[in-house]
């Protein structure tokens, strides 16, 4: 059983995270405008990589979304990083 | 009788003599007995039979490795099958059962099995019972083969699980390991020794060594005490049987005494393993004959338990190891020869000698009574004791992804690459002589350390593979009864490949995984095949190591606590009432007050007529809180949700992104920062997720809380003409004048001074409130709410009269009258998707072309149209126009009449929504029934109940 770490209550067993997809599957905006095939391409296509990849984890028991660095080879986990909110410009 | 016990030596107990029976007969034996040793020590030889030919078997190892004997143990009203005699200890009163033999090992009905042996060669039951039908032959087959029988009257025992932290797990106990373990802890880690053996020490509780200027014994005591002073946690009778992903190690810990096993879940920062070798079998004709067994085993039985195996003992080799062991057995009083295959060896006093030769065939029928070696010399002995060389024990390390190297010298695969946290010494890094295994270990651990000092000569092996052309049967696989020649099968039908090989003919497969038999084999397959013997490799080393009972995995985590369900704070309540409860989305709920169904019908006429009470606490009730709640759930929901007001309710939709209506619910505005998303009672969960990574992902930087407040308040809905009658009589405190308090708001009421929530919204038709109170509150607000009910002719009403309620209005279940292609216009709610400008969730996908495809599934009610009854759910509806018969829909929902002349039904139909009024044909389980689509809401169309 793999351990995943939470930004906000560190490292826990894997049963208590869910899956979010891929990391900067950007939700194409502007329902008007948005062509079908990068709709489908957003909902539908997963890049599935063989080595490192970089996704969006749930920790469900605290509710923390943050983004991990796996491989999917090794198993290997990094550290989940903490989803902060866009820097705000003066 | 050719095995017996000496009068002294060993670890038993001679002072404390115990019994159980095998097969019906007493056997006797000593505390300290493994089953096996007290076995072999009744001289018995025939202790069970081969799994496909039925042939005589006896022991073979004094281990884990054991391929033959196995035994289904009944311990009082504990039953375990499949029980390895060699690693389990005797006790007291067991009844032993062996396996694959009918009835006993000695007297086998079945036993004629192994004369027809050369015509059911490897795939013989698979090719031949084809036709007609495989299945038909596939019972009395399986009768006939596979080890021991299930006695289904007992359960198993309920097991303790452990999850346990530490540096290091040290797994194997030998000198090697407890080497290892001293050197850890000296250096401070925390360490965790294990060892599947009744006590630590490994090789050493058989084999001779001077350490230290200690003898064995001796060292082992001195080192015992070192482990005790350092605080190193020692578990025997333990095996690691798997690593998992980051670095789990699951070890399974068999107790004494009757106790059920343990199972460890252990995270170590580093595993070693020090987990030894085990000695392969001699290829030679009729090499599974009883008596004949591993020399490692034969050593184990004399010097552990005091029995010396035989009186005329051949000790066959290809290595340098049989020396000891013969000498060992002459010592003990028995006539020994040694054959080995090293022309170098040199003779021993009171041993005869047979150097570099090798055993041809055994003699005898139904036990070993001889050997012929390859110069034609015949030999008279009642035990043979072979060693075909060591194999490594790296299945641990294997299965951490591992890579092996073949090892030229050594004849053995050994670990090849280097594993993050896994380090492999000893025997099962192929340092077979403990001198070399000792000098190794600070490298290895990365630390500095005194070596304990030991002398002795290094291993060395001369090949003995089978070979593809010996004369006779030659097993390489025991427990499968897979000789050379099935493997010269699979080579010659292509099955090269070592996992075809292994499917083919079942080369290392079942409870012992080949443990003794791998090697031989794949080794046969690369001369026939012209290959090497890492060219040919290995098949994938998987967890278990060893069979673990499922009782472990299992634990505590059985019955009731598999999937616990979630209780009502009214339980006590609703059982005082007679309720029968059912689990509804994870909730234990009464599913009707009263024993048999016909109350459910009688609950919702009650309900229709009067006033029902039933309990809504499992409804979501998720607070959105802040100055942008309104925003970020315009963003969430189908419906617009900022034009709410204040004390306001909507019905409304949430879809997931690719416009599927996830969950329906009421959403309502407590003022104008404050929402509750009453979402479905089995939703919650997902709801509450859901709305946490949109608001971490899209609106970080926004005023938004979430709190699930589900739990921690109870639902008690009033429904029907006397709902307001009800609440009054209760002693609510609340203005509920239908001017002031209208259908689809909330108001704040109070109850004997406890503040309460009344939100008037409604799931059966009537008019109803939802009254909602602090949970540990509730029940005198219940009693007080059933009081008033009865006296005004109403009462409880359970779960599934709700649902005749609700399905005779219209009202669905979000995925009992959805599914997953169902979009909001496919439920009739167009109206957002026409008029909400904003972006929201799912929002593109309700404009594809499947979404706007004019054919689709829409709900719609259905009516018998042919007087027979409620239709059933499932069935089909059908359209008879075109080729072939098709399906255009199918029934969501069906329920007895209640409130309406004919029972209701909701469904999903093709193009529904303009079809009302026609009538169609239904299939369901070969029955056809009509029935006429009609409008969903059957019961109070205009609605005038729920707001009048």
């Amino acid at each position: 059983m793999q351990t995943f770490s939470c930004p906000f209550c560190g490292s826990r067993p894997e049963y208590e995270f869910h899956f979010g997809g891929d990391a900067g599957n950007e939700r194409p905006e502007g329902f008007a405008t948005v062509a079908a095939p990068v709709w489908a391409e957003y909902l539908h296509f997963r890049n599935n990589p063989k080595g490192d990849t970089q996704e969006v984890w749930l920790h469900m028991t605290c509710g923390e979304l943050f983004v991990m660095d796996r491989n999917t080879v090794t198993m290997a986990a990094g550290p989940g990083q903490p989803i902060l909110p866009p820097k705000v410009t003066p | 009788m050719t095995a017996r016990r000496l009068p002294h030596g060993g670890e038993i107990d001679r002072s404390r003599p115990l019994r159980f029976s095998f097969d019906g007969r007493e056997i006797h034996g000593f505390d300290g007995d493994t089953l096996a040793s007290a076995l072999l020590a009744s001289g018995e030889r025939v202790l069970g039979r081969s799994f496909k030919y039925r042939r005589a078997r006896g022991l073979f190892g004094a281990g884990v490795e054991e391929p033959n004997i196995y035994a289904d143990v009944t311990d009082g009203d504990q039953f375990r099958v499949n029980q390895r005699v060699t690693t389990e200890a005797a006790a007291n009163g067991l009844r032993l059962q062996s396996t694959n033999t009918s009835p006993t090992a000695t007297g086998d009905r079945m036993g004629f099995i192994d004369a027809f042996s050369r015509f059911i060669p490897s795939a013989f039951y698979y090719k031949t019972f084809m036709w007609p039908n495989w299945h038909l032959f596939e019972p009395r087959i399986r009768e006939m083969a596979g080890l021991g029988r299930l006695d289904t009257t007992k359960s198993g025992p309920i097991g303790d699980q452990i999850n346990h932290f530490c540096d290091v797990v040290v797994v194997g106990a030998g000198p090697v390991g407890i080497a290892a373990a001293i050197m850890l802890a000296e250096a401070g880690q925390s360490v965790l020794l294990v060892d599947e053996g009744s006590r630590i020490g490994g090789s050493l509780l058989h084999r001779t060594a001077v350490i230290d200027d200690l003898t064995a014994a001796g060292w082992l005591a001195q080192a015992s005490e070192r482990l005790r002073d350092l605080g190193v946690q020692i578990l025997s009778r333990t095996t690691a049987f798997g690593i998992y992903d980051h670095g789990l190690i699951g070890l399974n810990q068999k107790h004494v005494c009757g106790r059920p096993d343990t199972l460890w879940r252990v995270r170590p920062d580093q595993s070693v393993l020090a987990t030894g070798a085990i000695d392969r079998p001699l290829p030679f004709a009729k090499n599974d004959l009883p008596g004949i067994m591993s020399a490692q085993a034969g050593l184990t039985y004399l010097r552990r338990y005091a029995v010396l195996p035989g009186q005329r003992i051949v000790v066959a080799t290809n290595n340098n190891t049989g020396a000891e062991v013969a000498q060992a057995m002459a010592a003990a009083g028995a006539k020994v020869t040694l054959v080995t295959l090293r022309a170098e060896a040199e003779p021993l006093p009171g041993i005869a000698l047979h150097a570099g030769r090798r055993i041809e065939g055994a003699l005898g029928r139904r036990e070993v009574a001889g050997v012929v070696l390859d110069d034609g010399t015949r030999i008279d002995a009642d035990c043979v004791l072979v060693s075909g060389g060591f194999t490594p024990t790296i299945h641990l390390y294997a299965q951490a992804k591992g890579k092996l190297r073949w090892d030229d010298a050594m004849l053995a695969f050994v670990p090849g690459s280097s594993v993050e946290g896994v380090t492999v010494v000893g025997g099962a890094a192929g340092q077979f002589a403990l001198a070399e295994a000792f000098h190794a270990l600070p490298v290895a651990l990365k630390l500095q350390a005194i070596v304990p000092i030991t002398a002795g000569v290094p291993y060395a092996i001369t090949p003995a593979w089978p070979d593809p052309g010996q004369k006779g049967r030659i097993w390489v696989d025991y427990q499968h009864d897979v000789t050379t020649k099935d493997i010269g099968l699979a080579a010659r039908e292509n099955f090269i490949s070592v996992e075809h090989l292994k499917r083919y003919t079942t080369l290392g497969m079942a409870t012992d995984q080949g443990k003794t038999s791998n090697l031989n084999g794949l080794a046969l397959m690369g001369q026939i095949t012209g290959r090497t013997i890492p060219e040919v490799g290995t098949t994938t080393y998987r967890p278990p190591f060893v069979p673990v009972p499922i009782t472990s995995f299992g634990g505590p985590r059985g019955a009731e606590l598999m999937n616990p369900v979630r209780r009502l704070a009214l339980e006590v309540q609703h059982r005082a009432e007679g309720a029968i409860f059912g689990e509804y989305g994870g909730w234990l709920r009464p599913a009707h007050y009263g024993q048999n169904d016909a109350a459910i019908v009688a609950e919702a006429g009650m309900a229709r007529r009067t006033v029902g009470l039933y309990d809504a606490s499992p409804l979501g009730k998720i607070e959105v809180i802040g100055p942008d709640a309104a925003g970020f759930l315009d963003f969430i929901y189908y419906n617009t949700v900022s034009t709410l007001k204040a004390g306001g309710c909507r019905y409304g939709f949430i879809l997931s992104e690719n416009g599927i209506v996830y969950d329906d619910g009421v959403l309502v505005r407590l003022d104008d920062n404050r929402f509750i998303v009453s979402c479905s009672s089995s939703h919650v969960p997902g709801v509450h997720a859901l709305l946490e990574e949109w608001r971490q992902d899209r609106f970080p930087d926004k005023r938004i809380h979430i709190h699930n407040a589900t739990a921690e308040t109870a639902t008690i809905a009033v429904s029907g003409p006397l709902a307001v009658d009800v609440i009054k009589a209760a002693g609510v405190d609340a203005v509920l004048d239908d001017l002031s308090f209208p259908h689809m708001t909330t108001r704040w009421g109070a109850w004997g001074g406890i503040p309460l929530r009344l939100t008037r919204v409604s799931f059966t038709g009537d008019r109803s409130y939802e009254i909602s109170i602090r949970q540990d509150l509730a029940a005198d607000l219940w009693d007080a709410l059933r009081d008033a009910a009865r006296a005004a002719g109403g009462g409880p009403i359970g779960i599934e009269a709700v649902m005749i309620l609700r399905a005779e209005k219209g009202f669905i279940v979000i995925g009992k009258d959805s599914d997953g292609m169902t979009r909001p216009m496919d439920l009739g709610v167009i109206g957002p998707l026409r008029n909400k400008k904003a972006e929201f969730l799912g929002k593109r996908s309700l404009l594809q072309d499947e979404a706007q495809r004019p054919d689709r599934n829409c709900l719609v009610g259905l009516q018998p149209a042919d007087g027979a009854g409620p239709l059933p759910v499932g069935a089909h509806g059908i359209d008879q126009n075109g080729p072939a018969l098709h399906s255009i829909g199918y029934i969501t929902s069906s329920y007895p009449a209640v409130s309406t002349e004919s029972p209701v039904a909701l469904a999903l139909i093709k193009r529904g929504a303009e079809r009302h009024g026609e009538i169609i044909m239904l299939q369901h389980l070969g029955k056809t029934r009509m029935a006429r689509i009609t409008h969903p809401c059957t019961f109070d169309p205009d609605g005038d109940r729920l707001h009048a």
